[in-house]
């Protein structure tokens, strides 16, 4: 059975990680380089950097920052946030970056895609997805990043992220509005539908409130790992007793 | 002391660079083939794929000096696959130091493909590679075709099956997982390669 990865996401706005509820409102939760490597010392199995406001302000992420984290971190790092064009991801890459997250762009222009992943491997290719409950299916949603410009799209979710895998996605991060920032659990019916239609690793994010959520995500929705942010950035909850509660559960994690 | 890092294209080795730096390896990432002739150990990182990456490197005049560069070559992902004789991805014939074809890993309900995540290292037999590093330590991996078993495996893993995940035969080495990725013990096997006799 294939390791279940925990991953900690740092939600970064104006050089600093910030931490908001249902995508309104944040608070100020530390430095990147100090949360990355503490993170790492507890047993993250990868890091996303995510500048929740660049796609919003129509900008790329800040490179210097990435480099700073990308040259003392020996994990995986993945960073997201306005990367438009190819120049832009390979610019991530020559920095540090070992794979791009890309999201409202690839709505905006779904052959992004496909010429990201022509470029530089499926590998590379994240695709997040903003997804949320609506009269008895599942939406995607864009520019999430700030509740000024967050919209709705005409895109189904689940159609949605079957045409980024046959465009060339390598793994799909499935975040869940209606859960994020709330630690009530992983929406685990919405992540098992996504599951059922996907052949590429798809992780779950929003919801996660402690330990127990995660054997539950992976119980329940057979995802290949789990993403968290607040839980970890306010030590409610150590990577430690999340690894000690999934091996519980009978899957393997690095420990 | 001198460890070329080949530029091949688009990939992380950005993120090879800086595990290079972390061990205080003296390294430069280049593509000019003479700068690499004269460099005491190559590694090869993984950039797309196989048939792409062998357009570059003949593009670069590199085919034929890292077929019979006499002294220690690591290829890290695609470029461990490169290694083989050929691939299935793109049908393109590689540089031939190992024998045998290179395949596509099989998508399963159990092992989604790409292979992403850590998993265990199993050692085939003692290596200086494996020099200090753990039986069953966990390595990061990233891909979605593999290296068959045989002569040269030094460490099997398995993820949907089995397949090479460290390799070596003269002096051609390879590595299927990112050490510049995996913890310490990534670490140490790079830290292990730069002390190889040139």
């Amino acid at each position: 059975m294939p390791t279940k990865r925990i991953i900690a996401c740092l939600d970064v706005k104006g050089g600093r990680v910030v931490k908001g509820v249902r995508f309104e409102g944040h608070a100020d939760a530390g430095d990147p380089l100090d949360l990355t490597l503490r993170y790492r010392d507890e047993g993250a199995d990868e890091i996303v950097i995510y500048d929740i406001a660049a796609s919003a302000e129509r900008r790329t992420l800040d490179y210097a920052w990435l480099s700073a984290v990308a040259r003392k971190l020996d994990i995986p790092l993945c960073v997201a946030g306005g990367i438009r064009t190819v120049e832009q991801a390979v610019a991530c890459l020559d920095h540090g970056a070992d794979k791009v997250s890309i999201n409202s762009p690839a709505l905006e222009r779904p052959d992004f895609i496909n010429e990201l992943a022509d470029v530089a491997g499926t590998q590379c290719v994240v695709v997040g997805v903003d997804s949320r409950a609506e009269g008895g299916d599942w939406m995607t949603y864009q520019y999430s990043g700030d509740a000024s410009t967050i919209r709705r799209t005409p895109r189904r979710t689940l159609d949605w992220i079957v045409e980024t895998q046959q465009r060339g996605a390598g793994e799909i991060v499935l975040n869940c509005m209606d859960r994020d920032g709330t630690r009530d659990g992983y929406d685990i019916e919405q992540l098992a539908a996504a599951r059922r239609v996907l052949t590429i690793p798809l992780i779950a994010s929003g919801g996660a409130g402690n330990a127990v959520h995660f054997a539950q995500v992976f119980a329940g929705a057979d995802v290949s790992g789990a993403l968290a942010a607040s839980i970890f950035h306010f030590r409610r909850v150590q990577i430690s007793e999340v690894k000690a509660e999934v091996a519980k559960a009978g899957f393997e994690v690095r420990l | 002391m001198t460890t070329a890092v080949v530029k091949l294209g688009v990939g992380n080795t950005a993120s090879v660079m800086f595990a290079l730096e972390r061990l205080g390896a003296p390294a430069i990432l280049t593509d000019d083939a003479i700068c690499i002739a004269e460099a005491d150990r190559i590694i090869l990182p993984g950039v797309g794929a196989a048939a792409h990456a062998m357009h570059l490197l003949q593009t670069k005049g590199l085919v034929e000096l890292l077929t019979t560069f006499p002294r220690p070559l690591l290829g890290i992902c695609l470029g461990q696959q490169l290694l083989y004789e050929d691939s299935e991805e793109g049908d393109a014939i590689t540089l031939g130091r190992i024998p045998g074809r290179v395949t596509r890993l099989a998508a399963t309900p159990e092992a989604p493909s790409p292979h992403m995540g850590w998993t265990r290292l199993k050692p085939d037999h003692d290596h200086p590679l494996l020099e200090g590093v753990a039986s069953g330590a966990y390595a990061y991996f990233v891909h979605s075709y593999v290296c068959p078993t045989g002569e040269a495996t030094v460490a099997i893993a398995e993820y949907g099956e089995r397949f090479s995940a460290l390799v070596a035969r003269g002096n051609a080495f390879g590595c299927q997982f990112h050490p510049e990725r995996s913890g310490p013990a990534g670490a140490r096997i790079l830290s292990n390669f730069l002390s190889l006799p040139c």
